[in-house]
């Protein structure tokens, strides 16, 4: 089990990490969640040894270890570029952390091809890393950081090279195996919907702290914040005022909205958030009386897996976000009663 | 309690200062710093010590102080003829190279490349085959019966700055031909139709853009022929000296070492400020540079101008081949003339001279047979590459991802790099020939020499190579569980094995073809070929000719095998 408690790091003079504290238990997936740029990477190096924190503490199933070396760690790491070295052919790359544990050679052969079949690339022995494909690197890569059986896997944007067709091949198998090998992993990510398809338990890292963590189910139900909401793309967030508390009706700027909450509810005349799901309402043609909907010119409509994903202008310029299962022609108006929102606190 | 506090707190600093004292930073660099010190700077100190007492004892207004102004005088006169010239014979070449296509050109640019890494011996050699009193001009001259005597073209003024065009040709072509090849040919057009002629285009737009280069390709070609020792001493003969000759001749013919001393801080104050201004005006050149990846050459078009083409690419082929092949040809031709008939020649070839190679005649002047001077040379260049890697890996490890303190200790180290070659040799000669470290017969002395002019170049050649090894594949080594050692054993000297083997033959080719400093340092019994090429050229005699042209050939190849490994090893599979 690791445990990180209280991890500050500053970048470049300003603060990057504000006492960050994760823990990732014996064969749980973790999975790091944050915009570009928000220290997620340097957590994870923190976690790797390759970087120290200027404060705070690392544990390991209790014992300390924020000073160990990271070639002591016993960690695995997969680099976002992979890092695959140039001068070793696939095989020697697989091999070099047995190397490092001093293996007898035919284990360290034996080792090699069970990592290798693991990715798929039996065969793949003798072949020149730079000429592989960028799905083959990054199995290679992934073949690596197994082969000496780490304590703890750690991804960073693992697949993020990649193209997207291939990318959601490949969060399922990287979950599958994941389970299988039993073996705790951090798994670093801008991209919610790789992280929701790999991790059992999702941390959202927002100005250098974790804001939430839950499992994916629990992030999607119930986002703490308005910029979690946002940030998971749940769907339109309008700030509003509690109208009245049963039931509970937040006026916004667009109109009025039913919403729900996690207990202990708002108190009436209390400021937030309501978060209105794209899903569940209906969506009628313009004309006649706007009456508890939205009413806005359809300036996009796409599929987005089963049904259309329509965004909404309204006349104040107001952008909202609603779905059906049929698209909307850009630039006709529509009316758009959403189900129930969800009270957000804030 | 307060003072308890401040005491606590001053000790944590305190220790802090410590800690951050980069002691690991400092244990690497010991050997290197070891060495320059006490091969380089100790001499340095000995030159400066006992040329500065000559010059106290005998007085600013004394014969020594007078003489070496009248060196250093033609030392200018002769740099600055050879470097006009130069450029007289390099524009049109670079032209040539940027705006025309035509066959055998990238033949013609690989001859062009060849003088940079052929030894001063050989060069001089080479034109005492062509030129010499028994080179091919005056065989071809005498056996035609237009003269009844060699002609004397050696030993002459022309012969010197014939060389030194030879030489440093080259780096106008590289230089001022890379700017011509990136300079934007519509510019010129722009001019013709605004209404220049030919002639104005030329000097109003192409030559001022042009100039930042050739400035700087001049400054490096002067810097060349006022350091040139081989040549000068071999094809100027004694009737002719630079400070860099004599330096030589007041240590080793004269044996007055104040007075070597005293030019020898002459020949480093002018190399040194020569070193300046040349990399000040690369730095402009490059600063100006104009757009890259331009290509502006044609086929000639008109009879006129195919003719122009091919006499100009033919001249430069004759001025790069003509000099190399004509030893090697020559050491195979046997010239011994008729008893009696000075003029007649009975010529043939011969294996002779090769055969030679392996006897020390009676009565010759050596120690060593030529074949045992090879060994000596091959010796000398193993140890001497063996050395420069030893100093110069870390050195450039450290180098390619410099802290303060590392930038501080460069210029340090690679200071040897702008100080002549025999002001090398004097010091070492001054320092290590007397107690108490009586060093200068140990066979160390000539690697330690030649270490000196290959560790910077060795330093040089591998930094960007450790600088171009991503921090990611460390970190990656680091996370699989290599301990920083295992990470320089198995991720950086693979990396860079390459490198390292190319800056290896460098050092190498170094040590072959070096002269100025072995010329003082090296011991009668233990000659390298260059020492053993310029003793059988100052000797008289058919044979003595014959088996300096053979070892010339020999030195030749062995530096061409050193070349080929560069290259090789430079290109990427």
């Amino acid at each position: 089990m690791l445990e990180l408690i209280d991890i500050r790091k500053s970048y470049e003079g300003k603060p990057l990490l504000e006492g960050v504290s994760i823990r990732i238990d014996r064969s749980e997936t973790v999975c790091l969640l944050g915009p570009s740029g928000g220290g997620k990477s340097t957590l994870l190096r923190i976690a790797a040894g390759l970087e120290s924190p200027e404060s705070g503490r690392l544990l390991w199933n209790g014992e300390d270890i924020t000073r160990t070396p990271a070639h002591r760690r016993g960690f695995g790491l997969m680099f976002q570029d992979y890092a695959l070295f140039p001068h070793l052919n696939v095989a020697e790359n697989v091999a070099f952390g047995l190397r490092m544990q001093n293996l007898p050679a035919d284990r360290i052969r034996r080792e090699t091809g069970e990592a290798l079949a693991r990715v798929e690339l039996a065969g793949f022995e003798r072949r020149r890393t730079a000429d592989l494909s960028g799905g083959e690197q990054q199995r290679v890569a992934l073949a690596r950081a197994l082969a000496p059986r780490p304590k703890l896997l750690m991804l960073d944007e693992p697949l993020g090279a990649l193209d997207r067709s291939l990318r959601e091949q490949l969060t399922g198998q990287l979950r599958r195996l994941l389970r299988e090998l039993q073996i705790p992993a951090l798994y670093v990510t801008h991209d919610q919907e790789e992280a929701f398809g790999v991790a059992q338990r999702v941390a959202l890292l927002h100005g250098g702290r974790i804001v939430q963590s839950g499992r994916p189910e629990e992030l999607i139900a119930g986002p703490v914040s308005a910029w979690a909401a946002d940030f998971l793309g749940l769907g339109t967030v309008l700030r509003g005022t509690v109208k009245s508390v049963r039931p509970l009706r937040i006026q916004t700027a667009l109109g009025e909205f039913e919403a729900q909450a996690a207990p202990p509810g708002p108190k009436k005349g209390e400021a937030g958030w309501i978060l209105l799901r794209p899903g569940g309402g209906s969506l009628r043609r313009g004309g006649g009386k706007t009456a508890g909907g939205i009413r806005g010119v359809a300036v996009e409509s796409v599929r987005r897996g089963e049904a259309y994903r329509i965004r909404l202008r309204t006349a104040g310029g107001v952008e909202v976000i609603c779905a059906q299962d049929q698209p909307v022609e850009e630039g006709e108006e529509r009316i758009w009663t959403p189900a129930a929102g969800v009270w957000i606190r804030g | 309690m307060e003072g308890n506090h401040a005491a606590v707190a001053r000790g944590r600093i305190l220790r802090g200062r410590l800690a951050r004292f980069p002691v690991k930073r400092i244990l690497p660099w010991i050997p290197a710093v070891l060495f320059v010190g006490v091969f380089f700077y100790a001499p340095l100190g000995t030159i400066l010590r006992t040329g500065i007492d000559a010059a106290r004892e005998s007085g600013w207004e004394s014969l020594p102080i007078r003489r070496a102004m009248d060196v250093l005088g033609f030392t200018v006169f002769q740099a600055a003829l050879s470097t006009v010239l130069t450029l007289i014979v390099g524009l049109p070449g670079a032209y040539l190279f940027a705006r025309f296509e035509f066959p055998l050109k990238r033949i013609l640019r690989a001859f062009t490349l060849i003088p940079f890494i052929l030894p001063t011996v050989v060069v001089a050699a080479g034109f005492e085959a062509l030129l010499g009193a028994r080179g091919w001009v005056n065989l071809a001259l005498l056996q035609s019966g237009l003269i009844d005597a060699p002609i004397q073209f050696l030993h002459t003024l022309g012969a010197i700055l014939l060389a030194h065009v030879f030489y440093n040709t080259s780096i106008v072509l590289r230089l001022a031909g890379n700017a011509w090849e990136r300079l934007d040919p519509r510019l010129t057009a722009a001019a013709r139709v605004l209404g220049a002629g030919p002639w104005q285009a030329f000097t109003r737009v192409t030559l001022p853009l042009l100039m930042p280069h050739l400035l700087a390709a001049a400054a490096l070609v002067f810097l060349f022929d006022f350091t040139s020792f081989g040549v000068i001493l071999i094809l100027g003969g004694p009737a002719f000296s630079t400070v860099e000759t004599e330096i030589y001749i007041q240590a080793l013919q004269a044996l007055n070492l104040p007075a070597a001393a005293l030019l020898s801080i002459l020949q480093i104050a002018c190399t040194l400020l020569l070193i300046v201004i040349s990399s000040r005006l690369s730095e402009r050149a490059q600063a100006g540079s104009g757009r890259v990846g331009f290509r502006a050459a044609r086929k000639p078009g008109s009879i006129a101008e195919k003719t122009a083409v091919g006499i100009l690419a033919g001249m430069l082929f004759l001025l790069f081949f003509l000099p190399l092949a004509a030893p090697a040809a020559r050491s195979f031709l046997r010239t011994d003339p008729a008893q009696g008939e000075r003029s007649a020649v009975d010529a043939g070839w011969t294996l002779d001279y090769y055969r030679e190679l392996f006897y020390n005649r009676r009565g010759s002047a050596f120690f060593a047979t030529p074949v045992e001077m090879a060994g000596n040379s091959l010796m000398a260049a193993a140890a001497t590459a063996a050395l420069a890697l030893l100093l110069g890996i870390p050195a450039a490890a450290l180098l390619a991802r410099p802290r303060r303190f590392d930038r501080y200790l460069e210029p340090f180290l690679l200071l040897p790099l702008g100080t002549s070659a025999v002001s090398l040799g004097l010091g070492m000669l001054l320092v290590f020939s007397r107690p108490p470290v009586n060093w200068i017969r140990s066979p160390w002395m000539l690697p330690a020499a030649h270490c000196l002019v290959a560790f910077p170049f060795v330093v040089r050649g591998l930094k960007p190579a450790f600088a171009a090894i991503p921090e990611r594949l460390r970190e990656a080594a680091a996370v699989l569980g290599a301990d920083p050692w295992r990470i320089r054993l198995t991720v950086d000297i693979p990396i860079v094995l390459r490198a390292i083997l190319s800056s290896a033959a460098f050092a190498f080719a170094i040590s072959l073809g070096e002269f100025g400093a072995t010329a003082i340092i090296v011991r009668p019994d233990f000659p390298t070929m260059p020492v053993g090429i310029y003793r059988l050229l100052s000797q008289p005699g058919g044979l003595n000719y014959g088996q300096a042209m053979a070892m010339t050939t020999l030195l030749m190849l062995f530096c061409a095998g050193a070349v080929m490994i560069i290259e090789r090893e430079h290109t990427p599979a």
